[in-house]
């Protein structure tokens, strides 16, 4: 019988996870919703006093995008948990971190991406200056594959558990924080217009370490948490 | 005679027995070590300079937090040992350290607010020690919930190693980003504390202290050990011999 | 003697520091004894309804 090559393994995974979630398709607008709303609300407690937002303002867009990352989480492996199909995929021959990367990246595509995409429209809302965008989409197009990488150990941790909500969020929180600190660093840099290469190369590392590094520890997880 | 001794160490029954008879060893020695060190701290060591008696809280404050730095350490080892050797025992340490350690935080947490108060003049700054040891308290507490929230107590022991694992390695990433987050906004009003260039007089108890607190560690995580121990293997033959000792 | 218990006007901080860390300090170690003689009580009721289960089932 032919054996799967690790590529195209990867690749069907990676369509399968799509194709599911396209056909949820109100569902994902779910995290861009919430990343919207979260946003809003923030003016409200603080006021509209234009300058007070604008200090907020990376902080608040970068904390919005790790919640509506966190609440995501939680469908990474949930639907392929309850309906045993994960335990198959960890059957398989090829390295189960391919393979979870493969969902990863599905769930980055389908949640991470969103965020993404609306965040200019954020950034009009809290009057961040046009010349901070470019930074701001930079800093979420690296930080928010680290956000699901990391996301996902936790979630692999937290699998078995009924109410795993809440604890997921406590395990995973504590380890977001180097991400939102760098990330709003560099849009606030980039707002007074000093170069941000240090934030975007930190930003950067932390994305290629999290990339080799997660899928392993993802992995592992989701042995010991089927076991 | 080292591989006897992991071998042994390995089984159930002598790890309790070998503990029991360590516990009140490092008990004393703890409590020698406590005294002497207190005694040195609050009586013989001079007031600081700067802040006069205010200092002192410094002798439970840098010995807890550096206990609490410790003992994640300490769990991630046994942890990673745990996974790669599958010894139950060292499973039983990661999670025997957890509630100790996530104390010592706590006490690290509160004792420096309660020193700050008097030197800031408010008892929480966001200075970037302190903010790197709360993210470690909630670290400690993750923990501990995973811990409590899987039913099946060698599932519960093997995933809390992975996290301690994942834990440790981001510490200092964790520590890094706030020092660099701290220097940023360093408020201009609050002097950032450094340690006093300490004479031997002060460093001799906080050093004292330190080994104090490491004694103490050692018997409390025996004792936890036991604890954890007995649970585990209630049904086996030797606990239930035992209870029936116990029981004449 | 009492100047010392005043700390230099700083008491009300550093003696709750002390308490607070004696509070903990003891608790660590209460909490596992507790734990273990509680396992312990409880394995020996079941030793004890075990046994007594078998007698019945005898006579």
């Amino acid at each position: 019988m032919s054996t799967l090559s690790l590529t195209s393994a990867f690749s069907l995974l990676l369509k399968r996870d799509l194709v599911l979630a396209y056909r949820r398709r109100s569902e994902l607008i779910n995290p861009m919703l919430f990343f919207v709303l979260v946003t809003a609300m923030f003016p409200l407690g603080i006021g509209n006093d234009p300058k007070l937002i604008e200090a907020v303002g990376p902080g608040v867009v970068w904390v919005a995008a790790l919640l509506a990352s966190l609440l995501s989480l939680d469908s990474m492996f949930r639907s392929d948990f309850e309906d045993g199909s994960l335990e198959q995929f960890m059957l398989s021959a090829h390295p189960v971190s391919i393979l979870v990367l493969a969902k990863i990246l599905a769930h980055w595509l389908v949640t991470g991406l969103p965020l993404f995409i609306v965040a200019p429209l954020l950034a009009v809302l809290l009057n961040i200056p046009a010349s901070a965008i470019p930074t701001l989409m930079l800093t979420l197009i690296l930080g928010t594959p680290v956000l699901s990488l990391i996301g996902s150990v936790g979630v692999a941790l937290t699998v078995g558990l009924r109410r795993g909500g809440v604890i997921l969020s406590l395990l995973v929180l504590p380890l977001y924080v180097p991400v939102l600190i760098f990330g709003t660093d560099a849009v606030k840099t980039a707002i007074i217009g000093i170069p941000t290469t240090a934030q975007i190369s930190i930003l950067g590392a932390m994305l290629v370490g999290s990339l080799v590094l997660a899928p392993m520890a993802t992995a592992a997880s989701l042995r010991i948490s089927l076991s | 005679m080292i591989i006897r001794f992991f071998h042994q160490m390995g089984s159930p029954r002598y790890f309790y027995n070998v503990a029991g008879k360590l516990v009140p060893w490092f008990m004393v020695s703890f409590l020698i070590t406590l005294v002497f060190g207190l005694y040195h701290g609050l009586f013989v060591a001079p007031p600081d300079y700067q802040q006069g008696e205010s200092y002192r809280i410094m002798y439970i404050h840098v010995p807890s937090a550096w206990m609490s730095m410790f003992i994640y350490v300490v769990m991630a080892v046994s942890g990673l040992i745990s996974l790669v050797w599958r010894i139950k025992m060292t499973e039983i340490v990661v999670i025997s350290s957890a509630t100790v350690g996530a104390s010592f935080t706590f006490l690290a947490l509160a004792t420096g607010s309660l020193w700050g108060k008097p030197m800031w003049g408010t008892w929480w700054v966001w200075d970037a020690r302190l903010t790197s040891e709360l993210i470690l308290l909630f670290l400690y507490l993750g923990i501990i919930a995973l811990h409590s929230a899987i039913e099946d107590k060698r599932v519960a022991a093997r995933a809390v190693s992975i996290l301690a694992l994942v834990g440790v390695v981001n510490i200092p990433i964790i520590h890094y980003s706030v020092e660099w987050w701290n220097t940023l906004h360093q408020p201009a009003s609050v002097t950032k504390f450094d340690k006093p260039s300490m004479d031997m007089s002060m460093l001799i108890p906080l050093l004292t202290m330190a080994i104090s607190f490491k004694l103490y560690y050692g018997a409390v995580v025996l004792m936890r050990a036991r604890a954890e121990i007995v649970e585990r293997e209630r049904n086996s033959r030797w606990v239930q011999e035992m209870v029936e000792q116990e029981a004449k | 003697m009492s100047e010392f218990f005043a700390m230099g006007g700083y008491a009300v901080y550093v003696w709750p520091s002390f308490i607070l860390a004696f509070i903990v300090l003891v608790a660590n170690v209460v909490a596992p004894l507790r734990q273990r003689k509680r396992a312990l009580t409880d394995i020996a009721r079941k030793i004890r309804r075990a046994r007594k289960v078998q007698n019945e089932s005898h006579t």
